[in-house]
């Protein structure tokens, strides 16, 4: 598969020595998402800002859609759709007026570029608001108008800087769908790990300026020990479950507590022992590894949110 | 870039638009020193020196050229609101030009220079100034939108290499008042001190203030009013070129 976003090595220091960036590195395939997690100050809006051409690196370097975006920033801007983190709507214009000056800087024009419009308005529900100033407009509309914007050429690769930072769980949950329909390359930055978990195919958590760990959200999970299998049993249990494969045994209260790679296929052979024995289970529970775990695996820190 | 440019100023002309108080707000200052300064210096005019005619009618193209400045200087304050919404991040990312992103805020602040120069003057004209020919109005519209959109090119410029407002209202303020008591404005060049004359040379407020008096005057000294435009036409070259150049120590700096 093509590759649509490309960095190298990029570095980045800020005036007063606050090192952003320590040699990043990672690629994006076309079509798909991919999330850059990590907390505040992990350097995740700096990798978005060199690669959408607002800033330039110290080092290293980075292409968009095949275009060096320190060589020639311009075709770069014109591949690229971006919603910063806040929000870049112009509030006291409508919604329309922000749309169409967009597809103008893009060089859209007369009917097409109303039509183009229209369709985004309605795509992202904001057409009974598209002739009221932003100003009067919930934090959702705002970011949904957020996201029209950088839509409106219709780009190649969008950048989705902590796209729901800030936004109420029913905002939050509306942008989710949003952005799972875009079927556009998407590099999206966040620290909600729910929101890496759900939509994107390939997860790289940020620490430090760096990549510290990365894969799709299932792969960082199984990096970890296995999911964790916990059965409410009465009687004693001792050695009931040898050679199951099992790991990190444990009664505590009368519940089991162990860990398996595969807990959906290790269950059904812990049911069974225990039935051998005639002990009774009164409930089974699997957790799959969060992405939290893995988080905390790699930076040994949780993300605060 | 003529079109981008055009896009620009036609957004800020629609926030304009939506706001038009603002002119009138705007307007309550120089409305004020016309009439207060215009009653309280009265006299000014029996001191030798003077040419004679009333105080208002010398003091009104001043007042004009006045409020094209105090008001254009503040250009940059508006960027920096739109540095801190990320509406300009938004644009830089766009294929925009960046010269078109100054020069529609400026062809703007032009329009508003020229919508309350009309109203001074007609004001002026009501109480007892005279203004001799329509094209001598219209030089000193052109010499006011000049002088305003240079001192919004800096404003602009230093608004994004500052990017905080309280550093730019000090920044202004610091520079705004001293370039007014340092022209022609309220009194006679030859009545003024002898270093002040001189450091009013060099002053681009004093420029607008000599070339806009003479050009509604009654016998206009028409090549004195093409060279102040001249020079003024040249520092708004530099002003746009600095106030583009200023982008950049802006993106080293997000």
């Amino acid at each position: 598969m093509a590759t649509t976003i490309e960095a190298e090595g990029l570095v980045k220091t800020y005036p007063k020595g606050v090192a952003a960036l320590d040699g990043l590195s990672f690629s994006v395939p076309a079509g798909t998402v991919f999330a850059l997690l990590g907390p505040n100050g992990a350097g995740k809006s700096t990798a978005v800002k060199i690669l959408t051409t607002l800033t330039l690196p110290d080092g290293g370097r980075a292409s968009v859609a095949g275009i060096d975006v320190a060589v020639s920033p311009d075709r770069v801007r014109r591949q690229v759709g971006v919603v910063a983190q806040g929000s870049g709507v112009d509030v006291q214009a409508t919604g329309r007026e922000n749309l169409r000056l967009q597809g103008q800087l893009h060089g859209l024009r007369g009917r097409s570029l109303s039509q183009r419009v229209g369709d985004l308005l309605d795509r992202f529900g904001l057409t009974d608001a598209a002739d009221r100033v932003a100003r009067t407009y919930s934090g959702g509309m705002q970011r949904r108008l957020d996201i029209a914007m950088a839509m409106v050429h219709d780009p190649q690769v969008l950048f989705l800087d902590e796209p729901t930072t800030g936004l109420d769980p029913e905002a939050r949950a509306e942008m989710w769908d949003g952005i799972a329909g875009l079927q556009k390359t998407v590099l999206l930055t966040t620290h909600y790990l729910e929101e890496a978990d759900r939509l994107a195919g390939t997860v790289a958590i940020m620490d430090h300026g760096r990549i510290v760990a990365s894969g799709s959200p299932d792969e960082l999970k199984a990096q970890l020990r296995g999911d964790s299998i916990q059965v409410e049993v009465s009687g004693e249990v001792d050695g009931a479950l040898e050679g199951l494969g099992l790991r990190d045994v444990m009664v505590e209260g009368g519940v089991l507590h162990a860990r398996a790679d595969d807990g959906g296929r290790a269950v059904p052979a812990v049911l069974q022992a225990l039935e051998a024995r005639g002990l009774a289970v009164a409930s089974v529970r699997v957790a799959r590894p969060s992405l939290d775990d893995v988080y905390l695996q790699h930076t040994g820190r949780t993300l605060t949110r | 870039m003529i079109r981008h440019t055009l896009y620009m100023t036609l957004r800020h002309l629609r926030e304009l638009w939506r706001q038009p108080w603002f002119v009138a707000v705007t307007l309550v200052q120089p409305v004020i020193w016309l009439l207060l300064f215009g009653a309280l210096f009265k006299k000014v005019v029996e001191i030798p020196g003077f040419p004679g005619g009333s105080y208002i009618a010398f003091l009104a193209p001043g007042v004009v050229v006045m409020t094209a400045l105090f008001n254009s200087a503040w250009s940059g304050m508006a960027l920096i609101e739109d540095l801190n919404r990320g509406v300009t991040a938004r644009f830089l990312v766009s294929p925009v030009r960046r010269e078109a992103l100054i020069a529609g805020r400026l062809l703007k602040e032009m329009v508003v220079v020229v919508i309350q120069s009309l109203i001074i003057i007609g004001l002026a004209a009501i109480v007892g100034a005279s203004f001799q020919s329509v094209g001598g109005v219209i030089a000193l519209l052109v010499i006011s939108a000049l002088l305003g959109a240079t001192f919004g090119a800096l404003s602009n410029g230093f608004g994004l290499i500052m990017r905080q407002e309280d550093a730019l209202i000090g920044a202004v303020q610091f520079v705004v008042l001293p370039l007014t008591f340092l022209s022609a404005t309220f009194l006679q060049a030859n009545l003024m001190p002898h270093w002040i004359r001189h450091v009013a040379d060099f002053n681009p407020v004093n420029w607008a203030v000599v070339a806009g008096r003479s050009a509604v005057a009654a016998d206009p000294d028409w090549g004195v009013v093409a060279s102040r435009a001249g020079f003024l036409a040249a520092l708004l070259v530099v002003g746009l070129v600095f106030a583009t150049r200023a982008f950049r120590s802006y993106q080293t700096a997000v």
